[in-house]
């Protein structure tokens, strides 16, 4: 899993409802979802952020409530991937199951600014940020059940799979 | 191994389990609401989900926008109506029986002590209260457990609290778990086990337990637990209909760490906005007006304390500033209260009490907040926009200072009236 994007910068303790407050949670359908995600961190996210992009958040990124509505109009905003010093456990999980791909460096944060565009390797374990000068960073290693996940596309797939 | 140890390991074909393992379990109780479960259903169905696996085990509770505040959420709400319908759910409970879910499982005796429950809401954390291992996930991980009967689990280190003293005047469990909050940060317990113990714990009623066990999310853990006693047998006795089991943690149990905690050093307990942990005693809160005032939800919607709130509010009004919004949990609260004339002193304090609903705590309906606007709520969140417009504030607090706060106007305790 490879990724190249610009970043988007949030700070530590990104909630579920300000990814995507509870008044739009009436529909099952992602692109609702998109159409409101972040807005009430920054009511401008949606406007701003292009396919591909990738948001950096801080400590507890995705605390707060269960609704996996939160990684899906993530993933559904064009997002490929969050890079955060640490994740709310419920999100972690939901990130996965739905095949949100993300990781954890308490480095990155630090020294990468919004507009920055960085390299995510997820298969060596690096990041690097474009024209900067500093040496790649390391990543936390994804789990290896939690890899398989991502291999097998999602839960439902690992699931079905196991089943056969 | 410590009572989650034991829980976890039981619902597994292991003999032993530690921290740190990936474990395959079976699960008792699979929960879902109305905003969560419709996602379920459609990966339960896209996966060629045909039943689930234990029609009495899965359990689906429209609770957050009913009665159905809008057409979207009315839709949303038929989905998982007819989906009960189709697998025969036994507890699918409608507007008129539901209740608020994590006060309404307990109370009907649908989780017990011992089990293993999951549910798509993050409160699910709940039912520690009562000694069962429970924890919040999100609607694919309750998908895949409707169709198997199993979840994955990473097996938690625990963070052992120790209460010890006597409870002050006015303090609730509401109290201890905000003020443990406070100390720990909401990410204090994150991927942990709280473990509640100590000599203060025989203090603390059911509903107390199930208070703080409610809101061991807001520190990040996985879950929260009180192993089961005397009280939790009475709690249950007239309620399962089942068998259950009391489990606890061995002498020799492992703790990641321990918090030793002095409760009679601890006065009634604040959250101001924006984040659970920005926590103060109520002799520091200062002078902050309000606007409203919910007495309710999954963390303080039970019958101690509606009657908490009533003694407070007999032959007193609230405000005239202040609009007092009072949710009964469940229809059997809602019947007691009335037996117990506490809904008559809410009437007259100038309460709209109202149907069992979540509404409130996440701005759906039945008291969303305006631009500016403040209010004392007995929920569990006050990140921005929690309660409506990103402009308003939520200040955490027990009952007690709720009905308080709602008669004066501004945050205080009851010693101030």
């Amino acid at each position: 899993m490879k990724f190249r994007g610009k970043v988007w910068k949030f700070g530590d303790n990104i909630d579920t409802d300000a990814i995507i407050p509870a008044r739009y949670l009436v529909s099952t359908d992602p692109a609702f979802f998109a159409a409101h995600c972040m807005e009430d961190a920054d009511p401008e996210f949606v406007k701003k952020v292009s396919a591909g992009d990738i948001i950096v958040g801080g400590e507890n990124f995705g605390c707060g409530s269960s609704r996996e509505h939160a990684p899906i109009a993530i993933k559904a905003a064009g997002i490929s991937c969050i890079v955060a010093k640490s994740f709310a456990r419920i999100f972690y999980r939901n990130a996965f199951n739905i095949g949100l791909p993300i990781f954890e460096s308490k480095d990155l944060w630090n020294i990468v600014s919004e507009g920055d565009v960085i390299d995510v390797d997820g298969d060596n374990g690096t990041i690097a940020i474009i024209g900067g000068k500093k040496p790649p960073l390391h990543i936390e290693p994804v789990p290896p059940f939690m890899q398989e996940l991502v291999n097998d596309g999602g839960l439902m797939k690992h699931i079905a799979k196991k089943k056969l | 191994m410590t009572i989650t140890e034991k829980i976890l390991c039981h619902h597994t074909d292991l003999k032993e389990i530690h921290p740190g393992m990936l474990i395959n379990a079976e699960v008792d109780i699979a929960l879902g609401n109305d905003i969560t479960a419709p996602i379920a259903i459609n990966e339960f169905k896209k996966a060629g989900g045909v039943k689930v696996f234990n029609r009495n085990k899965v359990v689906l509770i429209p609770d957050h926008f009913t009665p159905n505040k809008d057409i979207d959420s009315a839709q949303q709400c038929k989905l998982i109506r007819d989906f009960a319908r189709e697998q025969e759910l036994t507890h699918y409970y409608d507007v008129g029986e539901v209740g608020i879910e994590h006060a309404l499982l307990p109370e009907q005796g649908i989780v017990l002590p011992g089990d293993l429950v999951i549910g798509a809401d993050s409160h699910t954390c709940t039912y520690g209260g009562l000694g069962a291992f429970a924890t919040g996930m999100g609607s694919t991980d309750l998908a895949a457990a409707m169709i198997t009967g199993e979840v994955w689990l990473k097996v938690p280190e625990t963070m052992k609290i120790v209460f010890s003293g006597k409870l002050r005047k006015w303090v609730s469990g509401k109290d201890l778990i905000l003020y443990i909050i406070g100390r720990i940060g909401v990410d204090g317990a994150l991927y942990k086990t709280m473990e509640f113990t100590g000599e203060t714990v025989g203090q603390l009623g059911m509903a107390d337990r199930l208070t703080i066990a409610n809101m061991v999310i807001e520190a990040g853990a996985k879950n929260g637990i009180f192993a089961p006693d005397d009280v939790t047998k009475a709690y249950v006795a007239e309620k399962a209909k089942r068998p259950y089991m009391f489990y606890g943690s061995d002498p020799d149990a492992h703790y990641a760490s321990v918090v030793d905690i002095d409760v009679s050093k601890i006065e009634p307990q604040v959250a101001f906005p924006h984040i659970p942990s920005n926590v103060k005693g109520i002799s520091k809160v200062g002078k902050v007006d309000i606007d409203q005032v919910v007495i309710g939800s999954c963390t303080n919607g039970r019958i101690e304390d509606l009657r908490i709130a009533a003694g407070i509010l007999k032959q007193r009004k609230a405000a005239r500033r202040v609009r007092l919004i009072i949710v009964p949990a469940t229809q059997n609260i809602y019947r007691q209260a009335l037996k117990e004339g506490l809904i008559e002193i809410f009437i007259d304090a100038h309460a709209a009490v109202s149907t069992p609903t979540c509404g409130a705590c996440l701005g759906g309906h039945m008291g969303v907040l305006a631009e500016g606007e403040r209010a004392v709520s007995t929920t569990n969140r006050n990140f921005v926009g929690r309660m409506g417009h990103t402009g308003s504030e939520v200040y955490l607090a027990s009952p007690a200072i709720a009905a308080a706060s709602a008669v004066l106007g501004h945050i205080a305790g009851p010693d101030e009236l």
